[in-house]
């Protein structure tokens, strides 16, 4: 059975009177110990599709339809209470930027152990064992030392190396990274990815990994998701995605990687922007940056269609993939 | 610590010499002192003389520095209308002031912080709505009206507090005159302070709500909940301690406004205070007095923000009071 899965999931944000979508029709499933990503530029619903799986879309926004399953249990009716036992025992998060995401005038040690005690029975003595153990297998020196002091004491590494020892403190199945290195430095980042992943292998914890590091993604995840404009638009294995992209939008954002153009030549870039909530155009809503736009992509929003390992949802897959079902029934005839 | 306690302490002494000094430079805008003192009937000749005896024909500047040369040993002259050293009279009403003052802000620290708290975690709450509008309401209306208010009903028509004076007071260690301690003294109390209360509450609801407001939104609240801490938790360890650091710092700032407040309060309630003794001392033109109370309050007003500061440190691990001693 799968450890999560996340069906048709509708994610709306009151704005002005208006009701405006953020997340449609997402699906997906991630299994126990599996890795995941999910790719797209800023504004693509990334995410708020990370915050809704605890249940944490801040207002306006709201779960407007769909189910989050976590294994058997539905997350998006569930009790505060309940929730608050799903969050951080069988889910937990890491955020995006460390500097913010530690309470400025909390001590790191208050902030591990209140996170255990909040959901086990045990004294604080058990609980700053364990904090200090796992402040160790984060690879953090002296924890003794870091647990009596305060964030700001603590470099932005160090601070995100304190966050995975929180996260990892009750063991959960689950680990929800929105975009976890992006505020750091760059050989921080690959430090930190190596921990997550060998966190993640060690412990055969599933991870989501909300990230637009596509390098970073090959690394550490299994499988990816492409999202534009609040849906899935592909979704394979990883591999498959980087050296076979269908969809015109995946294999834009890989075009626009640095290693894709030569030195001294201009980077590429897809042509214009994300378009905000309140302007999603009709049909398929990458078709006005699209160099392959049709008609019918302007109208109509294509459905997902099997491409080899991955899901697409393109037409112009779609007509390729008919076109050769065409070609293999008259050559068969 | 040592170092920042030397440094508000140069600091106070500072602030006293430019209030001393601003106080006796507009000493002669007030009104004659010997007019104020003696009928009539008095000839001229012995308005001249006590003229001459008070050093009042001497310049400003010298008689500023007879002032210092005495202010140096705790001397900060003799009222006028009291014949007594201003200091003493001054500390017989300090007391008074300082229950009154020390009501109004366990009133305004008791009531505005729920009310901030709940206006800013349930904004659509029918009471929240109402504690909004209610400190606006608040921001606009003038205290004497309040008091004249609360006079109104609770004394004339219901007869349930009295409106005016300190009532029965005990006197502690031979030091203090407190009304803390009979109840007829409480009784006194409720109106006046309510009334300073007033005047302090609207600000500090409105600035605990926009603060936890604020603090609600940041990343580390939201990691808070996907920790899955339970809320109270989140509420008044994680929220609360942030939202209270500009709120303690407007705290001490308010203590100036504070001050003002208690003037008119205790000059509507007839409370015998530092106030009431400054507006009678301003009527009677007692120079020494009205020069030795804005002393005083000078020094009340470091003291309070020196405690604002320390409490700010306490409160706020990123600050090193040693290093930002200013």
């Amino acid at each position: 059975m799968n450890l999560l899965s996340v069906s048709n999931l509708h994610v709306n944000f009151h704005l002005k009177g208006q009701d405006l979508a953020a997340l449609i029709d997402v699906s997906f499933t991630l299994n126990r110990g599996e890795r995941i990503a999910i790719v797209g530029e800023s504004g693509a619903g990334k995410s708020i599709l990370g915050f809704s799986i605890v249940n944490l879309v801040d207002k306006p926004g709201y779960i407007k339809s769909g189910s989050i399953k976590l294994q058997n249990k539905e997350i998006t009716t569930m009790s505060l209470p309940q929730l608050q036992e799903v969050r951080g025992k069988r889910i937990a998060m890491i955020f995006q930027d460390p500097m913010m995401t530690l309470n400025p005038v909390l001590t790191i040690g208050v902030q591990l152990v209140e996170a255990i005690r909040s959901h086990t029975r045990i004294s604080f003595k058990d609980a700053k064992n364990i904090a200090i153990e796992k402040l160790h297998s984060v690879q953090i020196a002296s924890p003794e030392k870091r647990f009596n002091q305060y964030p700001h004491e603590l470099s932005g590494g160090m601070r995100q190396r304190v966050i995975i020892a929180t996260v990892l403190l009750l063991n959960p199945d689950i680990i929800i990274a929105d975009e976890p290195t992006t505020a750091l430095d760059v050989t921080i980042q690959a430090e930190i990815i190596q921990l997550l992943l060998d966190i993640c292998r060690n412990n055969s914890m599933a991870l989501l990994l909300i990230s637009h590091d596509l390098g970073v993604v090959s690394r550490v995840a299994e499988r990816t998701i492409v999202m534009y404009a609040g849906r899935v638009v592909e979704e394979g294995p990883t591999l498959e995605i980087i050296n076979d992209p269908q969809h015109p939008y995946t294999q834009g954002l890989l075009n626009a990687l640095p290693q894709m153009a030569l030195p001294g030549q201009r980077l590429n870039q897809i042509q214009g922007s994300m378009p905000p909530l309140n302007e999603r155009p009709s049909g398929c809503a990458f078709h006005p940056r699209c160099p392959y736009a049709t008609d019918q992509c302007r109208q109509q929003q294509p459905s997902f269609i099997h491409s080899g390992v991955s899901t697409v949802a393109c037409f112009m897959v779609e007509d390729m993939i008919n076109d050769a079902h065409l070609d293999d029934d008259e050559e068969s005839r | 610590m040592l170092v920042f306690l030397l440094r508000r302490l140069v600091q106070a002494i500072f602030v006293m010499i430019i209030i001393s000094a601003i106080s006796f430079a507009i000493q002669n805008k007030l009104g004659d002192p010997v007019q104020q003192h003696m009928s009539m009937t008095v000839s001229p000749t012995e308005r001249a003389q006590l003229r001459q005896e008070l050093g009042l024909n001497d310049s400003i500047v010298v008689q500023y520095w007879r002032f210092a040369k005495k202010a140096i040993h705790g001397d900060l002259g003799t009222s006028y209308y009291y014949k007594e050293p201003v200091l003493d009279v001054i500390f017989k009403k300090l007391p008074a002031t300082v229950e009154l003052a020390f009501c109004a802000i366990i009133i305004v620290i008791g009531i505005a912080t729920p009310c901030g708290i709940l206006a800013a975690i349930k904004p659509r709450n029918i009471v929240s709505r109402l504690v909004v509008a209610l400190s606006t309401m608040g921001l606009s209306i003038p205290i004497f009206i309040v008091a004249i208010f609360l006079v109104y009903v609770f004394s004339i028509k219901l007869h349930l507090a009295p409106s005016f004076g300190r009532g029965q007071t005990t006197n502690v260690f031979g030091l203090w005159d407190s009304g803390l301690f009979s109840k007829d003294g409480l009784r006194h109390l409720i109106l006046p302070s309510i009334t300073l209360a007033f005047a302090l509450m609207p600000i500090f609801v409105r600035l605990i709500r926009a603060e936890m407001m604020e603090v609600l939104q940041s990343d580390y609240i939201r990691f808070a909940w996907s920790k899955g801490l339970p809320t109270r938790r989140i509420y008044f360890i994680h929220a609360l301690k942030n939202t209270m650091l500009p709120v303690i710092t407007v705290g001490g700032i308010q203590a100036g406004t504070l001050v003002a407040y208690t003037i008119l309060t205790e000059s509507i309630f007839q409370w015998p205070g530092m106030g009431f003794l400054f507006m009678d001392a301003v009527s009677r033109v007692d120079t020494p007095l009205i020069a030795a109370y804005l002393i005083v309050v000078g020094g009340i007003f470091v003291i309070t923000n020196t405690f604002v500061d320390l409490i700010y440190g306490l409160v706020n691990p990123t600050v090193k009071l040693a290093n930002h001693g200013l």
